[in-house]
């Protein structure tokens, strides 16, 4: 086929490269809104998502892990005289008064768990261990937040709700989505730090036995306790991404922007496709009026789109690319997986392929004659 | 003589707000094969919308349209641009050609529209180029050629499928008259050597000597017919044969 499309694509680079810049632009401003709201979703969730827990257990109607509610401990023994479970351990996500060493002061959120299991411990520990905190007083902080806190070395001594805190290791990339950062510790220190009675907790992991059937286990866990919430793992995690995302409007704000750059690519990409187009309007004139069909006429029109999708969009999530990095760096969570890549793909074709409509519904009504007209 | 396009009681009226204008009125033209013949007549005579009808470019508000014995009249959209591709040819005043393509692929992209790709596509395309002698120019783009270059791939291109019938509109106007008349030369050439029915548009009266028949349009009615082939027995009747002395083409030579 001769190469017409790519032919009258390439013909013009000025106009070329307006097309390309306004999909760049798109794809830009897509991944970083979108990688964003990713970020900021898989962020709030982060402490129940690494849990390694399949259940939760929680006080009645809590929307999101920050609003935990204690409740009496004895409802573990219960859990764990249920059948099908492995194991059950209590735990804290509570916030807590951090007294820097200048005197100021910096909530956290405690994150208290029972160190001789896995369950509920921190991830990505970069020095230290957890085994560290069964030391007395003994607390793991994530790097990204030692300024914040004002920690310069491991060892060094803190206060939280006036009880003594000692830093002794450190995890790398565990961001909290509020501003509080997490202060994982052993749950009988977060008791303290968070003035806990020794005989409650704010929630119940647990573990089922291997090839047990969640959902029969959790109607059976719901079964036998009263005034609690019973949730796997994905539940309370969408519960929370949910809450955080959709009802403060964090989430529909990051994806009006991410919506925002498609609307002006889509204007921009139209706009030179149609400028294109019009260019052209007399060679497809005379497309028609040799006998082609309007539907030679129109895979001219969309391969030029697609071409300038496909490159348009390699443009684009390069430039992410870099601009994702820079961002982590600079301490932004924007996430740019290959699933989010593909889907943005996606809206680049879908994209081009709206402002082909635009050109093609010209041509459509194009008039053969024209050709005879000077 | 095998009629190529028949055309009969052809009226054509466009609307112009409230008033209707009449292009054509009552037209009936034969076109036959292995004839060059001319449409001449002053601007606005309706020869253009003539040769759109004959076409298939352009429908007619009434009267019947036959092409190769199929009446086209009550064809819709869909139908029309396959008759045009079946069966005819185009060249036209401005070349049209798709400047991004060399001229071996401007011919191409008529071979594709006929189903024609790949090598065999190339083969027959560079085939038409050497028929009107362009065959060095096949990788040329249609910015690097003369205007009388870029007609003859015109008519390469219109070549495309072999059709039975060329239809042209001033296809001389944008060239001097020696580069014109070697491209009419040419088209007198397919009309006869490969029994085409060619019918030109034109308003260059100096060229028309090279024709078999020349139509003259007048406020959209065929005002006169001039046999310019002694022996010619194109049209059916008791037209003359030869120049005729008092007719406006005989005057203007």
């Amino acid at each position: 086929m001769p190469p017409l499309a790519r032919r009258n694509l390439f013909h013009d680079k000025i106009r070329l490269a307006v097309t390309l810049t306004g999909i760049t632009f798109a794809v830009v401003l897509v991944v970083v809104e979108l990688g964003l709201f990713l970020g900021f979703t898989t962020t709030t969730s982060g402490l129940i998502d690494h849990s390694q827990a399949d259940i939760w257990i929680a006080s009645r109607h809590i929307p999101y892990i920050e609003q935990g509610i204690p409740f009496s401990e004895r409802k573990l023994y219960q859990v764990r005289a249920t059948p099908g479970v492995a194991s059950a351990e209590k735990y804290i996500a509570h916030f807590a008064s951090w007294k820097r060493l200048d005197g100021g002061h910096e909530s956290v959120q405690v994150v208290g768990f029972n160190t001789d299991q896995a369950m509920g411990g921190p991830w990505n520990v970069t020095s230290g261990s957890v085994a560290d905190l069964k030391r007395p007083d003994a607390i793991l902080v994530d790097d990204l937040y030692w300024k914040k806190l004002g920690i310069t070395h491991l060892g060094e001594v803190f206060e939280m709700n006036g009880y003594r805190a000692r830093v002794v290791g450190t995890t790398h990339g565990i961001r909290s989505f509020t501003t509080s950062p997490y202060v994982f510790t052993t749950f009988k220190n977060a008791q303290s730090f968070t003035g806990l009675q020794e005989d409650q907790t704010e929630f119940i992991l647990v573990r089922a036995q291997p090839g047990v059937n969640l959902e029969q286990l959790q109607r059976d866990l719901r079964g036998r306790l009263h005034d609690v919430d019973v949730l796997t793992t994905a539940q309370f995690s969408g519960m929370t991404r949910f809450y955080w995302m959709f009802t403060t409007g964090a989430g529909v704000a990051v994806l009006l922007a991410a919506l925002l750059g498609l609307v002006v690519g889509i204007v921009v990409v139209t706009q030179t496709i149609y400028a294109t187009t019009m260019d052209h309007l007399r060679e497809y004139g005379t497309l028609k009026a040799i006998g082609a069909p309007n539907s030679y006429v129109y895979r001219v029109i969309l391969q030029q789109a697609g071409m300038s999708a496909v490159l348009g969009y390699a443009i684009g999530i390069t430039v992410s690319f870099f601009v994702v990095r820079g961002a982590r760096q600079g301490g932004a969570s924007i996430l740019l997986p290959w699933p989010m890549a593909l889907l943005i793909f996606g809206l680049t074709l879908l994209m081009c392929g709206i402002a082909a409509a635009v050109s093609i519904n010209k041509v459509t009504h194009l008039d053969p004659a024209m050709v005879f007209r000077n | 003589m095998e009629v190529a396009i028949r055309v009969r009681g052809v009226t054509k009226t466009y609307a112009e707000g409230a008033a209707r204008v009449t292009a054509l009125e009552g037209v009936d033209l034969d076109l036959y094969r292995g004839e060059l013949l001319f449409l001449m007549g002053p601007s606005g005579s309706g020869k253009t919308t003539l040769l759109s009808i004959m076409g298939c470019i352009l429908r007619s508000t009434s009267g019947s349209v036959q092409i190769a014995g199929r009446e086209i009249a009550g064809l819709n959209e869909r139908e029309l641009p396959r008759v045009r591709l079946g069966h005819i040819g185009f060249v036209f005043q401005a070349f049209n050609l798709f400047p991004t393509l060399t001229a071996v692929e401007n011919v191409e992209v008529a071979l594709e529209l006929k189903g024609k790709r790949g090598t065999k596509a190339r083969s027959e395309a560079l085939d038409l180029l050497a028929q009107v002698h362009l065959e060095d120019k096949w990788s040329a783009y249609p910015a690097d050629l003369s205007g009388g270059q870029k007609q003859r791939v015109a008519l390469a291109r219109a070549l495309a499928g072999d059709p039975e019938i060329l239809l042209a509109d001033e296809p001389t106007a944008a060239l001097d008259s020696h580069t014109g008349r070697s491209v009419l030369e040419l088209m007198r050439q397919l009309a006869h050597e490969h029994n085409r029915a060619v019918a030109v548009v034109t308003h260059d009266s100096r060229i028309a000597d090279l024709g078999d028949r020349v139509v003259h349009i007048e406020d959209g009615t065929v005002s006169s017919v001039e046999h310019l082939r002694p022996g010619s027995d194109f049209i059916p009747g008791s037209h003359s044969s030869t120049l005729d002395p008092q007719s406006p083409l005989a005057r203007s030579l």
